[in-house]
């Protein structure tokens, strides 16, 4: 574990433990509350595999009056809270604390309501993501934003993290697809945010939550738009001679007015580990492959499948394949969705980065990377989701190697950013968490910051829920709610003092 | 009363420090198109925004547009119209309905007005609202402080988003200076099929069936007979109409009104309506121009299910004497009141019992508007929550005080809800 700062354990629930598991007890009772330290081990980490820590106990309510009794009797004797979904999260959102409450919601784990008039399902927050469209696609609907988590990844865990997928540049992020939740607050209030009607009244509270990182409530009910599949779906899969060119031709594509439901890139070192692993028979000597979907009814597909291919040989493609089968599109995908594995197969460990940059500084980041591997000796392969800009860099390394996570991790950092120096972002999907807590000022400044924080306060003023994660610094609430004025240095002296 | 006129979001800053240090309340201002909008204010002094205009960053290919809050909309509207695309949330156009001079000649709301109030149209039963398309802001919040949040691209998780806490805040937590939009490309085609005849209850089963096949159909509202003739200047006659915009590229549309026709040729004769008779209608119906009529009687904007909104509308006819059309399926219902009386209590009574859902009333007296909520008020733990959220960006109450909710020492309101549904 490298040198990450965690908030310091507070003494006061460490020495009352025994307490503390026994009133869990009585509030779950059951088999809700785990303490022993083998059966914790379990929660001890998250897909952000290289921290891990015991909680000071497991507790899995099944109702919201359970959660509500666990939050209120955290908040009033000062006990920190980690809320956890199914710990998928990539960027350490669910890493547990030693002096906090693990909070597991995978007991909430049915659906609610299928209403297919209105297109919505309700469903509790540790449904999987894929188990919402499971249940619907008898009747031929789907649930829109696809993680590539989505067999394990929970709905509430989804809201937390405003997860995205493959899909989202023609349907939207998790916030564009769920419609309210039921939530509960650290203080124990139990509100709703929206419900099955469209826009939240008053302030938007449910966007605020969405993507919040489990540090604002703990959802307790999640409502979601349900989509008609599409009537079909093909893939082209183009390679081009260099990067530039391929995002040129993704530039094109949207210029011509088409939003194509998915657009990947792979870099070269990405390509050949997903074709010896999968055999998809991607083309070898191209740097740059790119797999565009078209979806919707197949006179569309068709005719937007002949534009493309028309916009990639403008753009110097050297080949282009377009899918004439189900099973042909599946297995252009199946070397994209194979990457990361993939690549796992070439390297004994691999570190996932998730930052977002406007399209066209793709070349200039690629570059970028080539220069900071050589820095740092360590191989990178890239999947891209190249029509909203969010790359995925796979940094190679060996954790058994001394010094090489460390290594990893700063050039994790500074690809990160130089995401944000050519305008983008720190996370794409993945989430701050602890991962990039302390790359948030690279960002924003310290003023940016507080206005985080303040939402922070009005949510869970005492800082109890998931603390050490998102922001590199909490600062008291007190402190933030103090007002700077500069009486003497007013701006407009000539106006009338009341 | 002074009037502030920044013409750059630096300038911005120095007015909202000083009215902060004095506790001096500000209206924020950008057109005032929606200024009927929300309870009546009382400040001194006012913050006028609509010099503070310019796009600052267009880029077609990256769909991504910048610019100062008080850019006109209708320049932005433009110059995306000239490259092919829009604003797929179709934001609309309160001029009309709320009437005077404020409505006509260019002033039809600035792109911060359009999130302030998380504006959008038709088609948010497909693409969303102003809030599903934000990317980025700077803002000043009531303590005088200078503050960014998301950025240009449209996958950001960085940090809270506080661009979506200003959709819908109506000015009262931060004063919006610049603003990123997500833009898409315009549809190549647009047709619209309507089915005529159709008593609401019909019509919302037709609209169901619609958007649960694949035909991908982007708005879907109902006109009940003689509302049908107060768009398009009438020239669609009388007749209730039912209508299925489909939108996108020629041989698709075709090909999905063709689906559409025979999924519901039974429900009722169909008639197609095309390009611009097509845009005409749908501009009527976003800009609640049925109700357009130049008075002052209340009219209610309402949310709810789909499925139940007509039966909502159904029981309150029995107690009152409403005008009432459905956008998004059946879920946005339209209500006009015949006297002038809001019936609020009613209404929002009525919502609840038929599910829940909100009730703004967009059009109404100043008096009424002083004296009823014009938001549907929170439960009371939501309220408490709002007011917390409220405090902590303005804590002096110098924003927009009490537009949205009544400030601080005020309970009547929350107090008045107890018992709604939570």
């Amino acid at each position: 574990m490298s040198g990450l700062a965690m908030p310091k354990p507070d003494a006061e629930p460490l020495r009352r433990r025994a307490e503390i598991v026994a009133d869990m007890r009585i509030i779950v009772p059951g088999e809700g509350v785990v303490d022993a330290a083998n059966e914790m081990r379990a929660f001890e980490s998250d897909g952000l595999t290289a921290y891990r820590q015991l909680p000071l106990v497991v507790v899995l309510p099944e109702t919201v009056a359970q959660v509500s009794r666990v939050l209120k009797y955290c908040n009033e004797r000062n006990i920190r809270v980690v809320p956890r979904g199914s710990g998928t999260s990539l960027s350490g959102g669910a890493l547990p604390l030693e002096d906090a409450v693990l909070l597991v919601m995978s007991r909430f784990n049915r659906i609610l309501q299928i209403d297919y008039p209105n297109r919505t399902v309700v469903a509790q927050p540790g449904v999987t993501n894929l188990g919402i469209t499971t249940a619907v696609e008898q009747e031929g609907f789907y649930y829109a934003p696809d993680p590539s988590s989505q067999i394990a990844c929970s709905i509430g865990g989804n809201v937390a993290e405003n997860s995205g997928g493959v899909h989202c540049l023609k349907y939207g992020l998790t916030a564009n697809n769920v419609l309210g939740i039921e939530m509960v607050l650290m203080n124990g209030e139990v509100i709703r945010l929206g419900g099955s009607h469209l826009d939240q009244e008053g302030y938007d509270l449910l966007g605020v939550m969405t993507g919040s990182e489990g540090l604002l409530g703990v959802v307790t009910e999640v409502t979601v738009r349900i989509l008609k599949k599409p009537e079909t779906a093909r893939a082209l899969l183009i390679g081009f001679p260099t990067s530039e060119q391929g995002g040129q031709c993704v530039a094109d594509i949207i210029g011509a007015g088409i939003i194509p439901g998915g657009m990947e890139m792979m870099d070269r070192p990405a390509i050949h580990a997903a074709e010896d692993f999968v055999h998809a028979g991607y083309p070898l000597d191209v740097e740059a492959l790119l797999i565009v979907e078209l979806d919707g009814p197949s006179v569309e597909v068709d005719h937007l499948i002949g534009l493309v291919e028309a916009i990639a040989y403008r753009n110097g493609s050297t080949t282009c394949r377009i899918s004439q089968s189900e099973q042909e599109r599946l297995s252009f995908w199946a070397g994209r969705k194979a990457a990361f594995p993939a690549v796992g197969r070439i390297s004994p460990d691999y570190y996932c980065m998730d930052g977002t940059i406007p399209r066209k500084e793709l070349p200039r980041v690629l570059a970028g990377m080539r220069d900071l591997s050589e820095k740092y000796g360590l191989g990178v392969a890239n999947v891209f989701h190249a029509g909203d800009g969010n790359l995925h860099p796979l940094i190679l390394y060996d954790a058994n190697v001394p010094g090489e996570l460390d290594k990893a991790e700063s050039f994790g950092a500074d690809i990160l950013r130089l995401c944000v120096e050519v305008g983008g972002v720190l996370t794409g999907e993945h989430g701050v968490g602890v991962e990039k807590r302390d790359l948030m000022p690279a960002m924003f400044n310290q003023i940016d910051l507080d206005q985080q924080m303040r939402v922070k306060c009005a949510f869970d003023p005492n800082h109890l829920l998931n603390p050490g994660k998102v922001f590199p610094q909490l600062r008291r609430c007190a402190e933030l709610g103090r007002m700077h004025v500069h009486r003497g240095q007013v701006a407009f002296p000539d106006i009338p003092r009341f | 009363m002074t009037t502030f006129t920044p013409s750059s979001s630096a300038e911005t800053l120095p007015t909202i420090q000083w009215a902060a240090a004095e506790e001096t309340p500000l209206e924020i201002l950008g057109h005032g198109s929606k200024r009927g909008i929300g309870r009546p204010l009382q400040t001194e002094h006012t913050l006028d925004l609509s010099k503070l205009t310019g796009i600052t960053l267009y880029e077609p290919a990256e769909l991504v547009l910048s610019a100062k809050a008080g850019t006109p909309l209708a320049e932005i509207e433009q110059l995306l119209a000239e490259n092919g695309q829009q604003f797929a949330f179709e934001p609309m156009d309160y001029g009309p309905l709320l009437g005077g001079e404020l409505g006509q000649g260019g002033k039809n709301g600035t792109i911060g007005g359009v999130l302030a109030s998380n504006l959008s149209g038709p088609r948010r039963l497909k693409a969303g609202a102003a809030r599903d398309h934000i990317l980025g802001v700077a803002a000043v919040s009531g303590r005088g402080e200078a503050f960014k949040s998301g950025g240009r691209v449209v996958k950001n998780v960085t940090g809270y988003d506080l661009s979506k806490l200003m959709a819908n805040s109506w000015g009262t937590l931060a004063v919006l200076t610049d603003v990123t939009f997500k833009v898409l490309p315009a549809a190549e085609t647009e047709v619209t099929l309507a089915i005529r005849g159709l008593l609401d209850e019909a019509a919302v089963a037709a609209m169901a069936l619609a958007l649960g096949s694949s035909a991908e159909v982007s708005s879907a509202a109902h006109l009940p007979e003689r509302i049908a003739a107060r768009v398009a200047g009438g020239k669609h006659g009388s007749d209730a109409a039912t209508l299925l915009r489909v939108e996108g590229f020629g041989p698709s549309v075709v090909y999905r009104i063709e689906a559409l026709r025979k999924l519901l040729g039974k429900a009722g004769p169909l008639e197609e309506i095309a390009g611009e008779a097509s845009k005409t209608i749908w501009r009527d119906i976003r800009d609640c121009r049925p109700f357009a009529d130049s008075g002052t009687r209340p009219v209610w904007r309402v949310s709810m299910a789909p499925s139940e909104a007509h039966h909502m509308v159904m029981a309150l006819r029995m107690q009152a004497a409403v005008d009432a059309f459905y956008d998004w399926q059946g879920g946005l219902v339209w209500l006009s009141m015949r006297e002038d009386d809001p019936e609020a209590d009613l209404l929002r009574g009525l919502i609840r019992k038929h599910g829940g859902g909100h009730a703004t009333l967009v059009r109404a007296s100043a008096p009424h508007r002083a004296a009823l909520p014009v938001f549907e008020p929170p439960p009371p733990h939501l309220a408490a929550l709002s007011a917390r959220l409220k405090a902590e960006f303005d804590p002096k109450n110098i924003l927009n005080p009490g537009r949205m909710a009544p400030g601080a020492g005020s309970a009547t309101l929350v107090q008045s809800t107890e018992g709604a549904a939570s």
